[in-house]
């Protein structure tokens, strides 16, 4: 091979692992502010999970999670942080199939684009009817 | 217990965790549920929601990490993927049809399995192999740079991988852990691939297999936002710190007294799975 190639698989991984640790730390900081927010709130009320109850359906779909997080309540935002990590590996995924269509690795592409699809047919679609 | 107590309870005990889990290797994630059930009376299923979350906080936290090393191997990884997501979706639809005693007693088998397997001593892949045709098709041996150089390798046995690979994923979405210890012995029993590049690749799939189950757990209502906070802030400093700390601390007695925790865990769980409520 005469040119150097710009982005190989080395690279690509170097700019995942960056990413995956971007998402972390965006996570973890809007988990945190919304901690503090439900402490503050209800820091004082009694703990009680040994009951399972199930969450209510705000908390379970990413739009009813999105809709509480702006209106900037405590638990609402805990979630949306909760989201926001689950959507990194998903990211990191996506981002794979482009690193992988620029390579020419078509075969690999396909591979990348069902474990995307996977992720979000369990995201998205794997709600109860 | 107030709210607050709790918190900083359940937030103490999962720093605590993933510290031991880093510095041991045996990863958090399989203790967290049975101490969150078994200590603070949490339903087993919050207690999955919140283990995988923190799961996936734990594993992409740490792949920039390894990343720069270069051991793991983006094909293998990619994949084997499409098998450990597919078995996360059906673990934790299964999750929801078995009850929640048979859920602990599991948990209390893989427990005592991974102490079983922690004190066993690393198995050293065969060099030299021939090339496998169908890993060959798919691209996937590689090579990484070891003491005496660059040392290539020859992935075997790809049909039996693959189908190990579902059944961590399955376990993973079933009990809300990582499950890295199939995975190794997947990619580094099975398939033959170089310790180090099964951890690391290993490692940089948990994240992936985790997601796929805890979207399913999100919509069903199991994770919950007052309990997932303090478990996944704890988890997430506990092995951050362990990362920092790993070269210098001594972690042969570390290990088996980790080893010895999960141990009395899986007891307990099985214990109470079958004789107590959970």
């Amino acid at each position: 091979m005469a040119s150097e190639p710009t982005w190989d698989d080395q690279k690509i991984e170097l700019a995942l692992g960056n990413l995956l640790r971007a998402g972390v730390l965006l996570a973890g900081f809007v988990v945190f502010c919304g901690g503090c927010i439900y402490l503050v709130r209800h820091g004082s009320a009694p703990a009680d999970y040994h009951i399972f109850r199930g969450e209510p359906s705000d908390y379970r779909t990413v739009t009813g999670i999105i809709r509480d997080a702006l209106a900037r309540r405590g638990r609402g935002l805990i979630q949306f942080g909760l989201l926001l990590l689950i959507a990194t590996p998903i990211a990191r995924v996506a981002f794979s199939v482009w690193g992988f269509t620029r390579e020419r690795d078509y075969m690999y592409t396909v591979f990348t684009l069902i474990v995307l699809a996977i992720l979000l047919f369990s995201l998205l679609g794997s709600g109860a009817p | 217990m107030t709210i607050l107590e709790f918190t900083a309870a359940v937030a103490a005990v999962s720093f605590l965790a993933g510290l031991l889990g880093s510095l041991t290797g045996l990863g958090g994630g399989v203790v967290l549920v049975p101490l969150l059930t078994l200590l603070f009376k949490v339903d087993i299923r919050y207690a999955i929601g919140a283990s995988l979350v923190s799961v996936i906080a734990t594993s992409s936290g740490a792949a920039s990490a390894y990343v720069k090393e270069g051991f793991s191997n983006i094909r293998i990884g990619m994949f084997l993927e499409i098998a450990t997501t597919l078995g996360a979706l059906a673990g934790a639809f299964v999750a929801r049809l078995i009850p929640t005693n048979a859920i602990a007693i599991i948990f209390g088998a893989v427990l005592l399995y991974s102490a079983m397997l922690s004190r066993r001593p690393r198995s050293v892949a065969a060099r030299n192999v021939p090339p496998d045709p169908l890993a060959t098709r798919l691209r996937m041996n590689g090579s990484f740079p070891d003491v005496e150089g660059i040392r290539h390798y020859n992935v075997q046995r790809v049909p039996t991988g693959f189908s190990l690979m579902f059944g961590a994923g399955a376990l993973s979405g079933l009990l809300g852990i990582g499950s890295g210890a199939v995975k190794v012995l997947a990619m580094d029993q099975a398939m033959q691939i170089p310790f180090k590049v099964s951890t690391t690749t290993s490692n940089f799939m948990i994240g992936v297999t985790a997601a796929a189950s805890a979207g399913v757990y999100l919509n069903r209502g199991y994770v919950d936002p007052g309990l997932s906070m303090p478990v996944m802030l704890g988890v997430l400093l506990g092995s951050f710190l362990g990362t920092r700390i790993l070269v210098k601390a001594e972690t042969k007695v570390l290990r088996l007294v980790f080893s010895l925790v999960i141990l009395s865990l899986g007891v307990e769980m099985i214990y109470k799975g079958i004789w107590g409520r959970m």
